[in-house]
């Protein structure tokens, strides 16, 4: 039901405008620290309006930062992350909706199980198994009674080692699941009769028809690859090649890369860096679903 | 020669049996109505023909070769599904054109014959629109057009006409009715809708439970019922059906309460004493008096006449009665059948009893059933 009450609807609004400005207050400190020169920015209080230094700062903060090197190696980590899930959550979604075979259950209750095991909680394992990526398969060997040495494989300082073990998504899984639950049986019938085999129906009629999907879930997990600090800082100790830019911004306050006592100008024009290819593709992905939207439902 | 021949096909889904034993020959240019009600059985046995569901036991021959083993791409057969099954994202000469390009066949080529087709349904103004933006008669058509641009063999149709409004149904009919005269493609319907298969079929297989009740042309259906099934489903209303005991040497059978009818002693000598299921066509009743009697309760208006509803002796009984007069409820009307009318069943097994001359058919019916029905 829609209200139409002035005092209510005054109320809320109200809410709304507070809840936005205290969002935004902070990014809007960033800008306007990132704005301003040494001096200004130490003042107590800091000036609310932004000054005339905000592209000196940036390009300040981009050579101490070592950016040229690092945002190439977010964007590689987080556009490789981004695709190779949305291809392991569409090509498992598919093979768990539209085949028939044994255990078919028993795997998407073991793929979604994984929700609950984050990162996070198996992270010695993961790196265990990082340092060596053949490992688990020789300790399997072994332990059936074939003695083999596999070479060793090790993930450590490389774009694989950042990516791969971020790679599986049950989240992207459930999603496409979901999303092919929807979509009738006589859609895969008509195919089979004009003569499609599973995978040319995959590639020409499932995936256009779950681009809208692709975008929402390209959206989620750039962003959130992007924001990847814990597993990055683990795994690589060459900083001057593999750091990402999220790792850069521990040494922003204060640290050897930016000085002590903290610089907070250039500090924050890191910040502001760093920030903003999430917020863009964001902005971009969503124009873009919405039109997807538009244009199939009209 | 037979095109489609279905030998003791069985299906079963994990113990249950759905389909239990089907044998079908279908003549090459023959259209074939499946008829029955919903969960009867006649969906899976079209899939099995397509090749979508598998075939439990028996086999399918697809113009003189066995297809079990076969995808439904080898069979050769094009499908139309109930909900048209048009991929949304593509554009209407795409989804004509598909089951071309799968085949490999070059980019002019196939724009040439997808024109064609196109060209054929009345399509050509909308190629470049999407299922979204069509009406669901021009869906139809452009599911029937992806159908036809492969020249298949067989075409199968799954209750293509049910999402329809009933006039764009009744329009689409006639259409499909026209393609057929036109490709003579062997053609497999199936319906729950019994006017459809009236009118379009050249032989109407009736399915009821898995099984197939009768096998026959529209009239023979109608006019000569193989059971008591068949003469209820068939017809709008279905025949009359009341208990009765037969009493041969009268040549007539008693109802329930004791009120007796006529039958052709002729047409059906062998006939025992003993109870037996009688029926008659509501259109075979004459409001005449000295007939049976029952009493009145409601009638249904047709516009040409009406279907009177009546009572005896606790089975209504349906009429169809011309003429403006108009009854209370609770009145006794009085019906004259004409012997020849009537059809005796087996009461135990509901078979139609073994008759003199198959030729010996009841009367003509008075006019042809679809015009008596309002769609």
């Amino acid at each position: 039901m829609i209200e139409r009450t002035p005092v209510l609807d005054f109320i809320t609004q109200t809410i709304l405008v507070l809840s936005l400005v205290a969002l935004l207050m902070p990014l809007w400190v960033v800008f306007v620290a990132a704005s301003h020169d040494y001096q200004t920015v130490n003042q107590v209080p800091m000036p609310l309006w932004p000054g005339s230094h905000l592209f000196e700062n940036l390009s300040a903060a981009w050579a101490a930062g070592n950016f040229d090197r690092v945002m190439l190696n977010s964007v590689i980590v987080a556009v490789g992350v981004t695709a190779g899930k949305i291809c392991i959550a569409a090509l498992s979604a598919f093979s768990i909706v539209y085949f028939s075979y044994r255990l078919r259950m028993l795997l998407f209750w073991l793929i979604f199980i994984t929700l609950m095991l984050p990162l996070e909680v198996r992270i010695v394992p993961t790196y265990a198994v990082a340092a060596n990526a053949l490992g688990p398969f020789e300790a399997i060997l072994n332990a059936i009674g074939i003695s083999i040495r596999l070479p060793e494989w090790n993930l450590l300082n490389s774009y694989s080692g950042l990516i791969l073990p971020l790679v599986a998504t049950a989240t992207g899984t459930f999603l496409y699941r979901q999303f092919f639950m929807t979509i009738p049986d006589e859609l895969a019938e008509a195919a089979k009769m004009d003569g499609s085999g599973p995978l040319r129906f995959f590639f020409e009629v499932l995936l256009p028809l779950s681009k809208t999907n692709m975008a929402a879930l390209a959206t989620i997990m750039f962003v959130w690859s992007w924001n990847q600090y814990l597993w990055p800082l683990l795994i690589v100790t060459d900083h001057a090649n593999y750091a990402t830019a999220t790792m850069q911004l521990q040494k922003v306050v204060p640290g050897p890369l930016f000085g002590a006592p903290p610089i907070w100008n250039t500090a924050m024009a890191a910040n502001l860096i760093v920030l903003t290819p999430p917020v863009l593709v964001t902005i971009l992905l969503q124009r873009w679903f919405v039109r997807g939207l538009i244009s199939t439902d009209k | 020669m037979a095109e489609i021949t279905l030998r003791n096909v069985r299906k079963s889904y994990a113990k249950t049996e759905v389909v239990h034993g089907v044998d079908l020959d279908v003549a090459a240019g023959e259209f074939i109505v499946i008829l029955g009600p919903s969960g009867c059985g006649k969906s899976t046995l079209l899939r099995m023909v397509a090749g979508l569901e598998s075939i439990t036991e028996g086999e399918i021959e697809l113009g003189g070769k066995v297809v079990n083993q076969l995808e439904p791409r080898e069979r050769g057969c094009a499908m139309v599904f109930q909900n048209y099954a048009l991929y949304p994202h593509m554009t209407v000469g795409q989804n004509i054109g598909y089951s071309l390009k799968i085949a490999g066949v070059p980019r002019a080529k196939r724009d040439e014959r997808v024109g064609k087709v196109a060209a054929s349904l009345g399509l050509e103004d909308f190629l470049d629109r999407r299922p979204a933006q069509l009406s669901g008669g021009q869906r139809q058509r452009v599911a029937m057009g992806r159908a036809m641009i492969r020249e298949p063999k067989d075409f199968l149709y799954d209750e293509p006409l049910s999402n329809l409004d009933a006039k764009l149904r009744v329009a689409m009919r006639i259409e499909i009715r026209k393609l057929h005269q036109r490709l003579g493609t062997t053609t497999l319907f199936v319906t729950h809708d019994q006017v459809e298969a009236m009118t379009l079929a050249d032989r109407i297989v009736v399915m009821n439970k898995g099984v197939v009740e009768q096998v026959g042309s529209p009239s023979e259906i109608y006019r000569r019922p193989e059971t008591t099934y068949v003469a209820n489903f068939i017809g709008s209303p279905g025949l009359n059906l009341i208990a009765a005991t037969a009493d041969p040497d009268k040549g007539k059978v008693t109802l329930p309460d004791g009120q007796q009818l006529s039958y052709d002693t002729k047409r059906w000598p062998d006939v025992g004493y003993g109870p037996v299921t009688a029926g008659f066509r509501a259109e075979a009743v004459r409001l005449a008096p000295g007939g049976i009697t029952g009493s009145f309760e409601f009638a249904e208006e047709l516009g040409s006449g009406k279907l009177m509803h009546c009572n005896f002796s606790g089975h209504t009984l349906i009429a169809h009665a011309f003429g403006d007069r108009s009854f209370q409820q609770g009145e006794a009307v009085s019906f004259q059948i004409d012997p020849s009318a009537v059809h005796l069943f087996d009461a135990e097994t509901g078979r139609r009893l073994a008759e003199a001359d198959g030729s010996a058919m009841a009367p003509a019916p008075r006019k042809a059933i679809a015009e008596t029905l309002p769609v």
